[in-house]
């Protein structure tokens, strides 16, 4: 079910008030943050953020076509190198 | 006999079963223009007058978009999530399925019929 809209987007507080900061102060450094689940919001278009993926900060860059998704779209958490041929499987 | 939207020529059928011969008018949207052009949803299509052809085509011109235009819009689709990078766009790349399901076992409508894995066996 999708998220009533009087609601309003989710936005963890803290990425709002680090992706103001950045906008004020020196630009164009990389905003780590930890919130995936935060929606991307106009205001943050043309931002540069690290996504954490569990492992490490994903730089984004946040682009138009963003706003509404969440931020952990943009940060795969699962590394896949598909199957190799398995060698010692074709033994038996 | 009767060409509708391109290429599509169904007919001896019902009307609204022919319109859904055309990519992107399913049963709903059949229905809705033969209503929208006073057509009985009984009749066939070779019974259908000229004009009435005609209004078929207006109609669908003016309200929906079928065949190519539609085709392309959804290719449009897909690739803006691709060239995005986001966790759907990777999905489409891969040729996995994009919502969610399972792919342990089943998923072959988007993988595609089953490799046989070589030396497999117990």
């Amino acid at each position: 079910m999708s998220r009533s809209v009087w609601k309003g987007p989710f936005v963890d507080s803290y990425v709002l008030k680090k992706a103001e900061k950045s906008r004020e102060s020196g630009k164009n450094e990389v905003i780590k943050i930890w919130s995936r689940r935060s929606t991307i919001l106009p205001q943050f278009v043309g931002l540069t953020f690290g996504v954490y993926n569990g492992h490490k900060h994903i730089p984004v860059n946040v682009s138009e076509d963003m706003i509404g998704q969440k931020f952990g779209e943009y940060a795969p958490t699962r590394t896949y190198y598909g199957h190799a041929a398995d060698k010692k499987a074709k033994r038996k | 006999m009767a060409r509708i939207a391109g290429v599509n020529i169904p007919t001896h059928k019902r009307v609204p079963i022919a319109l859904t011969y055309i990519h992107g008018i399913g049963p709903a949207a059949a229905r809705e223009i033969c209503t929208a052009t006073n057509i009985d949803v009984s009749r066939r299509v070779n019974e259908l007058s000229d004009a009435e052809v005609l209004a078929v085509r207006e109609f669908i011109d003016a309200n929906l978009t079928v065949e190519g235009d539609l085709r392309r819009e959804v290719q449009m689709n897909v690739k803006r999530l691709m060239d995005l990078g986001c966790y759907r766009g990777l999905r489409h790349r891969r040729n996995l399925p994009v919502r969610g399901q399972r792919t342990h076992t089943n998923a072959r409508t988007r993988k595609g019929p089953a490799k046989a894995i070589a030396g497999k066996k117990k």
